[in-house]
């Protein structure tokens, strides 16, 4: 290989600079971040266990905009037999006080944009 | 002070019925008569006002008897959050006033009795039962559902296209050139805003009904000149109107089939 020395080098640097951001992060002791969320105060009242919103929130939020749009049906009925309107702005956000400090939070640190608030109003952010 | 046993009667007595009287002022005046039907339930989805077709009928002459009321665009407006841009070009509108020649130009003719002429005629969507602005809707974001007759929106489905604009004789659909958000009033968090590039109108107040409770303008309405109904239920109110008064729809030669009936 012709001039192996400075491709070699070449290439070590740009490896350096493209991972950079994670180095970086290492080097200030932010390797393991994790957002903060701002749960419920009271907790054990969602509409399904926290593992299955976890992972599948916008699922049933999609779930629950077809039934109530396409469908006409309002009322959810959790695993465990109790009911709930299916509403994004009065059942979830009843309890989830804060957009900020809960979805936006999560969705800012995953780089994911939902557009469920550009129409949707927070009850919240209104009072203020 | 000393209170006899007839003024003291008569103090208990007044603040009786000024007790009774608070909740039902409050309802008429305030904005409690928006949230509470007129069986006093409170609203809830597990209670909600079905039909298999429902209908408008609007009384002209009361309506027209009242000049200058904008009661029911009102309560429209302000319970769907509705914007407004202050100018006629970008203008949102889901109920509105027509003059009777503009609203009514088959019927209306040379000699037309002058007052009604210039009369200014409600006009909304008419939730037609062979609806063209369906027929077009290539995302089928708006639709008629089987179950009542009401023509819909889907606001998560809607492209922009503009074709049900077209399409609508009456030119019920309008067009959110701008975004809306900043334009609004006041915001009303029952209900979502839309977004710049979708189309909307009047769904005879769809989410109201599954919450048991009757259309915004026919609430608001002072007269009671709008009434609200099934017209597959013969014993209905809006079939006693029909069949006891002379009642008119909007271009009923182009076969839409208007679900919104006058009564002139």
């Amino acid at each position: 290989m012709y001039d192996s020395g400075k491709v070699i080098t070449g290439i070590i640097v740009f490896l350096i600079i493209i991972t950079f951001p994670v180095w970086y992060n290492v080097a200030r002791g932010k390797a393991n971040y994790v957002p903060e969320l701002e749960y419920p105060v009271d907790t054990g009242r969602c509409v399904a266990d926290s593992a299955y919103i976890r992972a599948y929130h916008m699922d049933l939020l999609n779930t629950w905009r077809d039934q109530v749009v396409r469908e006409g049906i309002r009322v959810y009925r959790a695993a465990d037999g109790r009911t709930f309107e299916m509403s994004l702005s009065n059942t979830c956000m009843n309890c989830h006080q804060s957009k900020e400090n809960f979805c936006d939070k999560c969705h800012d640190y995953l780089s994911v944009s939902p557009y469920c608030w550009d129409c949707h109003i927070d009850p919240k952010e209104l009072k203020r | 002070m000393k209170i006899d046993r007839r003024k003291f009667i008569k103090f208990t007595g007044l603040t009786a019925i000024g007790l009774a009287g608070t909740p039902a002022a409050r309802a008429f005046t305030g904005e409690d008569s928006l949230l509470v039907n007129e069986a006093g339930r409170q609203p809830s989805v597990e209670n909600p006002l079905t039909a298999k077709r429902w209908a408008m009928v609007i009384n002209l002459k009361k309506c027209i008897a009242q000049d200058g009321c904008t009661k029911c665009i009102d309560a429209c407006h302000t319970v769907h959050n509705v914007p407004d841009f202050g100018n006629p070009k970008d203008e949102i509108k889901w109920i509105w006033k027509e003059s009777f020649e503009h609203a009514f130009h088959e019927q209306e003719h040379e000699f037309i009795n002058e007052a009604l002429k210039h009369a200014p005629t409600l006009v909304f969507c008419n939730h037609c039962d062979n609806p063209p602005c369906v027929r077009v809707c290539p995302t089928q974001a708006t639709w008629k559902r089987e179950e009542d007759g009401i023509v819909m929106m889907d606001w998560h489905r809607c492209i922009g296209c503009r074709y049900c604009v077209v399409a609508c004789p009456y030119g019920s659909r309008s067009f959110n050139w701008r975004d809306p958000r900043p334009f609004i009033k006041e915001l009303h968090p029952d209900f979502p805003t839309r977004v710049r590039g979708v189309v909307e109108k009047c769904t005879f107040c769809e989410e109201r009904l599954a919450r048991g409770l009757m259309p915004a303008c026919v609430e608001a309405c002072p007269e009671k000149a709008m009434v609200f109904g099934d017209l597959e239920d013969a014993d209905s109110e809006v079939r006693e109107l029909l069949r006891n008064n002379y009642t008119i729809r909007r271009k009923p030669s182009l076969g839409t089939m208007p679900e919104i009936y006058y009564i002139i």
